[in-house]
């Protein structure tokens, strides 16, 4: 996984497969992060994760939970057409903003993911 | 039934198999030349039926999963097996967002997402004997 800061969000970049095995790496990854760096915000980029199963689904709403207790908020960006079929389906993106870019999912952050009207 | 081909796996319930598992049955799907949408649906449907073994079935204890696979008439048939704990209440267990597991970030898809990706999926399950997984997809439009 690579990660990186941009204001207030953390920008993480998982690579490869998301299955329970990596869901469980990735989560003590990004949680140390998020502990030792002073973000309120998470943003997934998803352009290298070519296979994602339910366990993905869990690892973001986990981080969903931990941005909102902070008043902040979690995007995914990046989604590819395979992985968009099972965000889809778990209702994920009810809650969380899918962003075509990360840029795009900064600037949500910075309105609290609501949309503009 | 009486397959094309097929094959058998037996492997440790370890987590850093399911990528294995997924795979193996996708190399194997190979030579049916089939869409990449279909064998995505396959391979995430595998990997949720193994994680329910390896995770709920044997909850950290040693076992094995195994997994046979074979094709007819352009159908897959993947059966996806273990010795664990097995399911109290499968109808329960089978209803989306359930999970038994809340407190660990498991979705509770796993099962719904079988069912939307594969044609069938049917589940057999024995308390303290173990969980019989079911599914077949067509590998055709």
């Amino acid at each position: 996984m690579d990660y990186k800061v941009i204001q207030d969000c953390l920008i993480v970049k998982p690579n490869g497969e998301i299955d329970s095995h990596y869901a469980d790496i990735l989560k003590k990854e990004i949680e140390n992060a998020a502990l030792r760096l002073d973000i309120r915000n998470i943003i997934f980029d998803f352009s290298n994760v070519d296979f994602m199963d339910s366990s993905g689904i869990g690892l973001v709403v986990g981080r969903y939970k931990y941005t909102s207790a902070m008043g902040g908020i979690t995007a995914a960006a990046c989604i590819s057409d395979r992985l968009m079929k099972l965000m889809t389906l778990s209702g994920l993106l009810k809650i969380i903003p899918a962003c075509k870019t990360v840029e795009e999912a900064i600037t949500k952050t910075k309105r609290g993911g609501k949309n503009e009207l | 039934m009486n397959f094309e081909n097929e094959f058998s796996l037996k492997f440790k319930a370890l987590s850093c198999n399911e990528g294995f598992a997924r795979m193996a049955v996708s190399v194997f799907l190979l030579p049916y030349d089939t869409y990449s949408d279909i064998m995505n649906d396959i391979k995430t449907a595998v990997s949720e039926a193994v994680t329910n073994s390896i995770i709920h079935g044997y909850e950290g204890m040693e076992g094995y999963v195994y997994i046979r696979c074979g094709v007819k008439d352009n159908v897959v048939y993947i059966e996806v097996s273990d010795n664990g704990c097995g399911i109290d209440d499968i109808k329960k267990a089978m209803e989306p967002l359930y999970t038994s597991k809340p407190s660990e970030e498991r979705s509770g898809l796993g099962f719904t997402v079988m069912e939307s990706f594969m044609d069938s999926v049917e589940v057999e399950s024995t308390k303290n004997k173990g969980t019989r997984v079911f599914m077949s997809k067509s590998l055709l439009r």
